[in-house]
């Protein structure tokens, strides 16, 4: 399935909802969405990747690279993801220990403080 | 014993194409059906990188991919980029990864190995028997098998 972007806004925290195929053609779609929030002023962002169907290397650098440039403006970054296939991807890579993971928006929406990007933890 | 082959031009809205004829054909194969999500996995992981590849040396040759089930489901995909074959790069420590000292393509050739390593038991890489490129080869085992 195509990639598909929706975002959304809940408690201060920007939430970007991806649904279906994230690869080596769909990625730039992604990298472009998340720099556009952040260059546009976004400080606290979650990706939901509960639609996501598939997720490659490429997807993975996106949300690496979106850490990276949240991270010298103080901003916050966390994923959802709750669906164990991702967890594995994330598991093997050693992902997990780079980025906030959490089983719902609401989780993570109250890990980072659940007021706006100020009072969650720095990406 | 079933072959399928496959060639596409380097270009990244292939690889999806030669991600589901991979599934299709594994299943077709006798594959479990526990195993597909990671067939589905590697297939694209070295096909990206072979289309990677090619772009990155100006390769315009297709990439090929060849499945067979002659024992158990293989997947050979060859690139024709002039580079010594290997799996290239150790994996990257964890407190790495988001390093801004590596590079975009540096971590995802990273973490694309990291994948195939992680998901496929029966993983080998090396040289074209003939001309110049990589063999990325993959089983799996099959009911048949």
């Amino acid at each position: 399935m195509e990639l598909q972007l929706a975002t959304r806004t809940v408690a201060g925290h920007t939430v970007l909802e991806v649904g279906g195929e994230v690869d080596v053609y769909t990625a730039p779609r992604l990298r472009e969405r998340l720099v556009e929030l952040i260059d546009g002023g976004v400080r606290g962002v979650i990706v939901d990747l509960g639609g996501v169907e598939f997720l490659d290397s490429t997807g993975l650098g996106v949300l690496v690279g979106a850490l990276k440039r949240l991270r010298p403006v103080g901003g916050t970054f966390g994923l959802v993801c709750a669906k164990e296939p991702l967890l594995k991807i994330f598991r093997i890579t050693a992902l997990d220990q780079v980025f906030p993971i959490y089983p719902s928006v609401d989780a993570a929406v109250q890990a980072a403080g659940g007021a706006g990007a100020d009072s969650g933890p720095t990406a | 014993m079933a072959t399928v082959r496959l060639a596409f031009s380097p270009a990244p809205v292939h690889v999806r194409t030669a991600r589901l004829v991979g599934v299709a054909v594994a299943r077709r194969a006798g594959v479990a059906e526990e195993l597909l999500d990671e067939v589905r996995l590697a297939i694209g992981e070295a096909c990206a990188r072979a289309v990677a590849l090619h772009r990155q040396y100006g390769v315009f040759a297709p990439v090929q991919v060849e499945m067979s089930d002659e024992s158990s489901y293989t997947v050979r995909v060859i690139d024709r980029a002039p580079i010594e074959a290997g799996l290239g790069i150790p994996s990257i420590p964890p407190d790495e990864l988001a390093n801004e000292s590596l590079s975009d393509d540096e971590l995802t050739t990273g973490v694309g190995f990291a994948l195939l390593a992680g998901f496929v038991d029966d993983l080998q890489v090396r040289p074209v028997e003939e001309g110049v490129g990589t063999e990325v080869r993959m089983a799996w085992p099959t009911h048949a098998a």
